[in-house]
């Protein structure tokens, strides 16, 4: 949306997390994705007669841990509630969930874009709770029977659902803030935010804020989009959704509160938003508090022991990396937002190199290029720290040029090989500073031009000794030999 | 020897010294229950196979030296309630007709580890929903002291069998007086644990706050052999109390000097039977012989018991029971083709599910659910859901004031002796009042015991009620078994059964 459009795009977001937890929510049922359908329960996931569900601390901390980064107050007591509902994907008819006493509210995340594409967005948090997910319907189209068969393997999971203040101003800002979400609950190890797997889902709320000639500020009925399965498709769907809400308007005028909030399903291949159809009635859920479970009480020293375990957050992270290994912004925020571990071996590899700058030059440059073409991650990355410490040292102390350096490199990814061994593999050797110079004198005898030339103060003239240079002996800095094929003709003077 | 007239504590002692084998005493009450059952309709399920075959295994152990558990040899019935891995648990419902859980429940699991013998499934109103047993799906249960008559709800078939020598114990539950209640009305003795005392894990769920699992016997000495095995805190269960059972039977003979006992003045409204506050002015008597002093009581909002209850036990059922929907298990209807526009419903699930739900569940069990989701609707809860979880508290910080200055409060367990079947049938309102002395206690979450305290003219046992305060459950059978040492009212057969026999 360009700043001169006629209307403000006003957007929340409702975000579904799955904990990282090895156990469900209620059960001792492994948690783990892609098992075979329905061998992942038990008598309390499969909602059977007499069940009943025994909380996991586990992910009720993680819950916080994501609850305290996003500076969400935490309830000192907080308590489980039923919401019922009939769907053959929910055993129990009703979903262990969090009503008028979820564990955290009013949080904040924040949102800034390094390249400054839009103002820095504080993003309001209403409520973080936490609550177990449904099972899997698959509807049998294949056999054409119509038939759907139930997978219970996810019923149960832990599941985080947080829900923001309408404070997103545009869909590129909704997809950036989503990134820093899933960035920090990837950080602290609260989910993998895997989207392709469903342990991240969102849905997003959004309408226009017009303002009209008397001032007033005219509002279009809020729509609630859902079935967005990337970023990337949020983004599409607020940006259709938005331009969609603005022909409407201009259409019918239609405002807020005169209609029901709509439901519309984003269909990706199509790129439009269709509406969903309405239900007679709206659900009364019956939520009333679950008998089956006691109330959890949080002391003000299980948040500050909780606290003391959590890992730096991105958003400060960032600072630390500028700060102390003097990079610029944009630097270390493309350093964090490849996450921890990738940080990890940057600050390794950096303290070995002595420079920040250029340690973080690798990493963009060559680290992060292997990584995004091999669709790897640093964990599965070849050379170590250490290796990359010790080519990165040698290109420093001038045994080879970068470009030298950069072969090396892509060789020792390939093979595994330190960097010694691609050398000698490679036929390379360092090229002595004596051995330089007598390359140098050659050169000098044999080009009496460039000698002239560069006599006569044209310096550039030099670069027509390197090639020969290289043509003599592959391993030779061409830098060094301009350098010395200088001095060597000052000196000469 | 005769099994049939001996105690729970005697027959296992006469188990762990070799008087009678357990295959001889199994086949006692198992040869009774097949002589006497057709009539009672007090057991849905008799597994003689099973129950013999564990039987013959523990003389074998025995013989061999072995090390038993606490309760070798003993024959013991399961209301169907229960969840039992090797048995069909119904709650006595069309819904879960044939249903077999895989799992045993926590209090199954307790008394298989302490060797007792399964002799089968007690019938029980559907769902534990009533107070005569005349809402099971498979037929009332008859009073073994009167054939005509119910004996009393929803534990019925766990009293009758008691009371008709079928089995020396079985387990009831009790979510309103459904344990104390059905053994008031056939004369024996039923304890309604503390809430949490005993595990409901594979307890099926009728209303989760206000359920406990109890022991039903003859004797409260026998009541508490049980609590012995069946008590104690289950991780598995998030309701269940981190607090050790203690060795009950250890703490029955002290005498009651100085106990004081409440009497509630209301518990003699109109509507008290005469022969019942009889009997109940006499138990106080005997007790009062017995060393207890015994001084009036206010439990200000017990009037308020019954409509509290009957707001939070349907609103926590009608949720509870929701996942009985044909999708997954129990009764499933055949498909209708009847989700068209004029077939009045919108799909072939919601089809599925309505007519499941139809034609598995039995008119209480609906009606409940209907009361239930109504109190729970959206403008509903505030006026009827929460402010019965309001007046509960209140009920609830009565006993516990009155607590202050008795030690336990008695009374009758019912207004009247045991009714008619079919006498209540057609007034839900007037089935719901059988509950107004036992409500209290549930919703409290305090315990009580019931246990016979004379009998009527024509011959009907009449109960008498003791509650006490969280966790006194040691008291509570530490008085019964003093008033049973005192008198023998508890040991009166009915001679219904025996003729029945004959």
């Amino acid at each position: 949306m360009s700043t001169a459009a006629p209307y403000t795009t006003i957007i929340g977001l409702e975000v579904h997390v799955q904990l990282m937890t090895r156990t469900k929510l209620f059960c001792g049922c492994s948690t783990k994705f892609g098992g075979a359908p329905n061998t992942q329960v038990c008598p309390t996931c499969l909602g059977l007669p007499g069940s009943l569900p025994v909380m996991n601390r586990q992910a009720f901390d993680l819950a916080l841990r994501a609850a305290l980064a996003l500076e969400c107050t935490i309830a000192p007591f907080t308590k489980w509630d039923r919401k019922n509902y009939f769907y053959p994907d929910l055993p129990k008819g009703y979903q262990i969930s969090q009503f008028d006493l979820p564990f955290s509210s009013d949080g904040t995340l924040e949102v800034v874009d390094p390249k400054g594409a839009f103002e820095p967005r504080r993003v309001g948090i209403i409520r973080v709770h936490l609550e177990e997910d449904a099972g899997k319907s698959m509807h049998d189209e294949a056999a054409g029977t119509g038939d759907t068969r139930i997978d219970l393997n996810r019923a149960g999971t832990p599941l985080c659902e947080i829900v923001t203040e309408p404070d997103l101003r545009s869909p590129q800002e909704a997809r950036a803030w989503l990134n820093e979400l899933k960035l920090l609950l990837v950080y602290l190890g609260v989910s993998d935010c895997n989207m392709q797997e469903g342990s991240l889902r969102v849905d997003a709320n959004v309408n226009l804020h017009i303002p009209q000639p008397d001032g007033r500020i005219a509002k279009t009925p809020i729509v609630e989009i859902k079935n967005m399965n990337s970023f990337r498709s949020v983004e599409r769907a607020l940006v259709y959704e938005a331009a969609r809400q603005w022909e409407e308007w201009q259409a019918t005028k239609a405002e807020m509160g005169k209609t029901p909030k709509q439901t519309r399903g984003w269909d990706d291949p199509a790129g439009i938003t269709r509406a969903q159809r309405h239900k007679e009635e709206s659900s009364d859920y019956r939520y009333f508090p679950e008998p089956d479970l006691v109330p959890v009480t949080v002391t003000a020293e299980q948040v500050q022991s909780l606290r003391g375990e959590m890992s730096e957050p991105p958003v400060s992270l960032r600072k630390t990396l500028a700060s102390k290994w003097t990079i610029s912004a944009y630097d270390a925020d493309v350093l964090v937002n490849q996450g921890r571990e990738l940080v990890d071996y940057f600050e390794d590899l950096a303290t070995r190199v002595g420079e920040g700058k250029v340690a973080s030059n690798w990493m963009q440059q060559d680290v992060l290029r292997i990584l995004n073409d091999t669709n790897s991650t640093v964990a599965a990355f070849p050379i170590r720290p250490a290796g990359l410490a010790d080519l990165i040292g040698r290109v420093m102390k001038g045994d080879f040029d970068t470009s030298r350096g950069r072969e090396i490199f892509t060789e020792m990814v390939t093979s595994g090989r330190p960097v010694d061994e691609v050398v000698a593999s490679m036929g390379i050797s360092a090229v002595s500073d004596d051995d330089v110079i007598a390359l140098c004198r050659e050169l000098l005898a044999a080009n009496p031009k460039i000698v002239a030339d560069v006599k006569s103060g044209k310096e550039q003239a030099a670069a027509g000794l390197i090639g020969q240079a290289k043509k003599k002996n592959p391993n030779v800095n061409p830098g060094k030999v301009r350098a010395t094929c200088i001095d060597l003709i000052r000196a000469m003077e | 020897m005769q099994p049939l007239e001996m105690s729970a504590v005697d027959l296992v002692a006469a188990l762990r010294q070799g008087d009678i084998t357990a295959v001889q005493c199994t086949t006692a009450f198992l040869d009774r229950i097949e002589a006497t059952n057709g009539t009672i309709n007090a057991f849905l399920t008799v597994d003689r196979e099973g129950a013999l075959a564990r039987a013959a295994d523990i003389d074998t152990r025995r013989k061999a030296g072995k090390p038993l558990g606490a309760l070798a040899g003993l024959p013991v019935a399961l209301k169907d309630v229960l969840c039992t891995s090797d048995m069909p648990t119904t709650c006595a419902s069309k819904m879960l007709k044939g249903f077999r859980p895989p799992y045993d429940a926590d209090v199954v699991a307790r008394l298989r580890r302490a060797d007792a013998v399964f002799v089968g499934k007690t019938n029980m109103d559907e769902f534990a929903m009533g107070g005569s047993n005349e809402n099971s799906a498979f037929g009332p249960v008859r009073n073994p002291w009167d054939l005509s008559r119910a004996p009393g709800g929803s534990s019925g078939g766990s009293a009758a069998c008691v009371a008709g020598d079928m089995a020396p114990v079985a387990i009831g539950s009790d979510t309103g007086g459904s344990i104390r209640q059905p053994a008031g009305l056939c004369g024996i003795t039923g304890l309604k644990p503390t809430y949490g005392r005993v595990s409901r894990r594979g307890l099926i769920a009728f209303a989760s706050s206000l359920d406990q699992i109890g022991p039903m016997a003859r004797s409260a000495a026998d009541c508490a052999l049980i609590m012995e095995t069946i008590a104690g805190h289950d991780p598995g269960d998030s309701t269940s109390l981190a607090v050790d059972a203690p060795r009950y039977t250890d703490l029955l003979d002290k005498p009651l000097a100085g106990v004081r006992i409440g009497r509630v003045p209301e518990h003699y409204a109109e509507g008290l039977d005469p022969e019942v506050a009889k009997g109940v002015d006499e138990a106080f008597a005997v007790l009062k012989a017995a060393g207890a002093t015994v001084h009036d009581v206010q439990l200000p909002h017990a009037k308020y018991g019954i409509p509290t209850y009957y707001l939070i036990a349907p609103c926590e059922a009608s949720s509870n029971l929701a996942r009985y929907d044909g999708a997954h298990y129990g009764h499933r209807a055949e498909p209708g083709g009847r989700a068209t526009k004029t077939g009045g419903f919108e799909s072939p699930l919601v089809e599925m599910y309505c007519r499941s739900r139809a034609e598995g569940f039995g008119p209480e069990v609906k009606r409940r659910i209907m009361l239930g989701t109504y109190a729970l609707s959206a403008g509903y809860y505030d006026a009827y859901y929460a402010k019965a979880l309001r007046v509960r508290r209140l009920i609830r910080q009565d006993y516990l004031d009155a607590f202050q200055s008795v030690d336990l409060i008695g009374g009758p367990v019912s207004a009247t002796p045991a009714f008619k079947l079919g006498e209540k049938t057609d007034d839900p309102l007037a089935m719901y009042l059988v509950d107004l002395y036992t409500v209290g206690t549930n919703l409290a979450g305090v315990g009580g015991i019931s246990f016979p305290c004379g009998f009527t003219k024509s011959g009907l046992p009449i109960g008498f009620q003791l509650q006490a305060p969280p966790l006194a459950e040691p008291l509570l059978l530490q008085a019964a078994d003093r008033f049973q040492r005192l008198t023998d009212w508890h040991r009166r057969r009915p001679k219904a059964a025996g003729e029945v026999k004959a």
